[in-house]
């Protein structure tokens, strides 16, 4: 099959992978008897057209660039990272262990350290996988589903029976002060009244940069594509693949703990239970929908984070769509452009090289 | 009859005697841009050996596509017999009597002869009478074109020669009056391919029809009838092979004139500069490949391993550039005994001012999904640029000056390397590995799946590396290639080497009997000594896939 002008395959294909994808999902609408015209409506207006609202969805949008981009990093080496959720989850501890360590003190010391703690712990995470899979040949999606029902058993033992302060019912560690948590946009920007979007939106606007930067214009990055693209070459090369996985999957993990920063450090202030709450798996969704690059990423996390917010607008605002239905539009979506992404490439190349391919001579 | 159109005066000067097998009229074929056959008119006679030539995405294997069902063409027709048919896949190419021999076999490993033989020709159910009506089918077979063979062999076991006369069995089983063959001799030794032409010689004889894809002139001289020669994706000419010569078809295929032999100067060997003392390599299973292997490469010397592939030649080289770990023994660079392990080995290799141009450059030599330039920079990569950024502005630089001095077509730096044609892939790796001025260069394959023009080309790098007096190590299944480019030749056999060779005055025959263990005149060679072919399958699956010409090696 001739491939796809690149604009069709960066642009039209994705956009056409998610009209479908909403044109079923209107049609589920449609079959409960409601208009689905208007809950496309409402579902935009509840994630972009008011301030609270539009600041729930950078919220969201800043946890699936995150875990997005962990994918993708993995992704770039050849490896299919299904751990960002236990990354995630695991790098919350290193947030919160040294947000209560310096409680008190100013977020502006408190917020680096808390990236870099955070880093830490996602990254010593998803290093055992990647260690596994460089040395012992495990593979890295089995170990890192694996690691992360570990992660959920291991932090629900931590959070519960270590970090709970005496006292307290629910299982959640002892909250931070609150010049230590991370600030929320609202205090700058009255448009963000009552949402959570906090500074850590600006750090995931830094990530897209560095990860394009690392990827495509350092040393490291190239091994790294060339380890992804092929071992033997890489072997040829004098590039240690197994060195490559480990320091790769190190990172992605370190990317996917900052989705800790914001949740734990920027709006509740505490590690409760499974904070993280389904923004690891998103990220899968996310980096093959956004193909691992930068950019896509970025307007897949944006499209995601709509879908969030605004669906949980129209469950609130049609009675009638439930919020089964809109995990459902949610998982169509996925279905469409990450599972299915290729459908439509074989109509779609029909399209653009039938008419003039048997007669032309060029 | 030499027209581009000679279907009318061929059917009526041919009369009954040379009646047309095959005859393809006015086939085109389009991939996306690419016109991959330009209004093809071929002719083939019955009972004879047809021999098809030309470069690498000339359009021959296309052309095979078509009349084998494997694609459609856009337009044109195809006659059998001629009787017009649309043949629409490859179960209709055979039930009208063609069938083809891949150059990669498509057979099942552990299944005997006689089940590979009846695979997807299961008339029952039940296996037992299939095999037993094939039995009684084979062995008329052998017996009349001494296709001899035991049935239950299994083919794991069989030697590469005979795998392919199963290959040719499997045809004939199932009715094939026409048998294309692709680069049959590619993976044969000279004794095998021997064989190869005589039974391909009493095919013909009982009224079989032949075409051969080949890229080996000598083969096209020594058995076919007449030759095709493409070029481009038009059929440039068609004409009787006794009135040709290699050097007429050489210019027809590449369409200027083309030096078939190297000409080089004598060496002036000068001090060692490689030394491979008791080296020991085993395979990734453990099985030892090289087993210990001596000998010195001096400086302005080409030292050429010959032997027939998958006798340690890979792990040879493999461990020599630091990709594979030695088991023991010593490689020494410039008397330094190089110290290469672990999985970054040929990085250190690399340091200490070894060049490697890999045997097989699709999957180790190149990253095909980078661009040019990417890959100009591949195995060099920590020496662009200060820190962790890597300096694409120099590596640009050296891609440019790179494909511009070995003239790798196009010289576009930012296209994908798998858009480019095998020779200008191969130009490109060869101008990565020369130019950072290396002492010691191994080559591997040099120029398998290169064109004619090209291969002249490479040639003549290779001896100006020579006169500049590094050291160069040669390894090549093609024994002309080792002939004429070495100055001294090493036979290499079941990881051993068995001889040392002048090329200016060995002789061929024994060279292939030394190539194969024996030096009797044993010429048949025992089924299980013979290590098989090694085939990656990775590589048979690109070239099973004619879409991507790149990744073609032979066309």
């Amino acid at each position: 099959m001739t491939p796809l002008p690149r604009w069709a395959d960066v642009v039209l294909l994705p956009f056409l992978n998610v009209a479908l994808a909403f044109l079923i999902g209107g049609l589920i609408v449609l079959s409960v008897g409601q208009n689905p015209l208007q809950a496309v409506g409402i579902m935009l207006y509840g994630a972009f057209g008011y301030g609270s609202g539009f600041g729930y969805t950078l919220y969201y949008t800043t946890d699936f660039i995150f875990a997005g981009l962990a994918v993708s990093l993995a992704y770039h080496a050849g490896l299919f990272n299904i751990g960002p959720e236990g990354q995630a989850y695991v790098g919350g501890l290193g947030v919160i262990l040294i947000g209560l360590a310096l409680n008190g003190m100013h977020w502006a010391l408190v917020f680096p350290l808390m990236i870099v703690c955070g880093a830490l712990f996602g990254a010593a995470w998803a290093f055992v996988p990647g260690y596994l899979q460089a040395k012992r040949g495990s593979h890295v999606v089995i170990t890192t589903i694996m690691f992360n029902f570990i992660a959920v058993s291991m932090m629900g033992y931590i959070i519960s029976r270590i970090l709970k302060p005496e006292g307290v019912n629910s299982d959640e560690s002892a909250p931070l002060d609150a010049i230590t948590r991370v600030p929320q946009l609202r205090s700058f920007i009255e448009l963000f009244k009552n949402s959570p979007v906090n500074l850590t939106f600006f750090l995931a606007i830094g990530a897209l940069f560095l990860v394009y930067w690392l990827i495509w214009r350092t040393k490291f990055g190239y091994k790294v594509r060339a380890v992804g693209n092929n071992p033997v070459a890489a072997r040829y090369a004098g590039i240690s693949t197994q060195k490559t996985i480990m320091v790769i999957m190190a990172l992605a993990g370190a990317f996917a703990a900052m989705v800790a920063v914001n949740n734990v450090g920027g709006v509740q202030g505490r590690l409760i239970l499974n904070f993280v709450n389904g923004a690891g798996f998103v990220g899968i969704a996310v980096a093959f929908m956004g193909k691992g690059h930068p950019i896509g990423v970025g307007l897949s996390a944006l499209l995601f984070g709509m879908l969030y917010q605004g669906g949980q607008e129209l469950a609130f605002q049609m009675p009638g769509i439930t919020r089964e239905m809109i995990v459902t539009i949610q998982a169509l979506v996925i279905l469409f452009t990450g599972a299915m992404g290729d459908m439509m490439r074989g109509p779609l190349s029909r399209m653009f090289f039938q008419p003039d391919a048997p007669a032309g001579d060029k | 009859m030499t027209g581009l159109n000679p279907t009318n005066e061929q059917r009526s000067s041919g009369a009954a005697a040379s009646a047309l097998a095959i005859e393809l009229v006015g086939i085109n074929k389009h991939f996306g841009p690419v016109h991959a056959n330009k209004d093809i008119h071929l002719a083939v006679k019955r009972g004879t050996v047809h021999g098809i030539v030309g470069e690498n995405g000339a359009g021959k294997s296309t052309l095979m596509s078509i009349l084998y069902g494997f694609y459609t063409a856009d337009s044109g027709t195809i006659h059998v017999d001629g009787v017009a048919h649309k043949i629409t896949d490859s179960r209709h190419a055979l039930a009208l009597g063609i069938g083809m021999v891949h150059q990669h076999f498509m057979l099942v490993d552990n299944f005997t002869v006689l089940e590979n033989v009846v695979l997807g020709a299961e008339d029952s159910a039940l296996l037992t009478p299939t095999l037993n009506r094939a039995r009684g089918h084979l062995k008329d077979l052998a017996r009349d074109y001494g296709l001899d063979i035991d049935p239950d062999a299994i083919v794991g076991n069989l030697s590469v020669g005979q795998q392919q006369r199963v290959e040719i069995l499997k045809a004939l089983y199932r009715g094939a009056e026409t048998l294309i063959l692709d680069e049959p001799t590619g993976v044969l030794t000279p004794a095998e391919a021997d064989h190869l032409f005589r039974i391909l010689g009493k095919l013909r004889a009982e009224g079989k029809t032949i075409i051969l894809i080949t890229h080996k002139l000598r083969e096209i001289m020594a058995i076919t009838d007449e030759v095709s020669v493409m070029r481009q994706g038009e059929m440039v000419e068609t004409l009787p092979t006794a009135e040709t010569s290699p050097e007429h078809l050489a210019e027809l295929m590449v369409g200027r004139r083309v030096l078939l032999r190297v000409e080089k100067g004598a060496a002036k060997p000068g001090k060692v500069l490689l030394e491979v003392e008791n080296l020991v390599v085993t395979d990734d299973f453990g099985t030892p490949r090289v087993k210990g292997v001596n000998f010195q490469v001096r400086a302005g010397e080409i030292v050429g391993i010959a032997g027939v592939a998958g006798n340690g030649q890979s792990e040879l080289l493999e461990s020599i550039s630091g990709m594979r770990d030695q088991k023991s023994g010593t490689i020494r660079v410039h008397g330094n005994a190089l110290k290469i392990s672990g999985d970054d080995g040929a990085d250190r290799a690399r340091s200490a001012g070894l060049a490697h141009v890999p045997e097989d450059r699709l999957r180790m030599g190149l990253v095909t999904k980078f661009n040019a330039w990417e890959n100009a920079i591949l195995g060099y990569q920590d020496s662009y640029g200060e820190g962790p950024a890597l300096d694409i502005s120099a590596a640009r630089d050296a891609a440019r000056e790179y494909m511009k001095k070995f003239d790798v077509r196009p010289a576009d730096l930012d296209l994908k390397t798998a858009n480019f044609s095998g020779g200008n892939q191969q130009k490109l790796v060869l101008a990565r590995e020369m130019e950072r001025d290396p002492e010691v260069l191994i080559v591997g394959q040099p120029t398998r799946g290169v064109d004619i023009g090209a291969i002249e080309f490479i040639h003549n790098q290779i001896i100006k590396m020579r006169d500049a007096g590094k050291a160069i190590l040669l390894v090549s299944v093609e024994l002309d290639e080792i002939r004429s480019l070495s100055d001294r030749i090493l036979v290499i056999f079941d990881g051993q080497i068995v001889g040392e060779a002048d090329p200016a005055t060995a002789d061929e025959t024994e060279l292939g009997l030394r190539m194969t263990g024996s030096h009797a005149d044993n010429v048949e060679t025992d089924p299980g000594t013979l290590p098989e072919h090694e085939t990656p399958v990775d590589q048979t699956l690109v070239e099973m896939s004619p879409k991507d010409n790149s990744g073609r090696d032979t066309n």
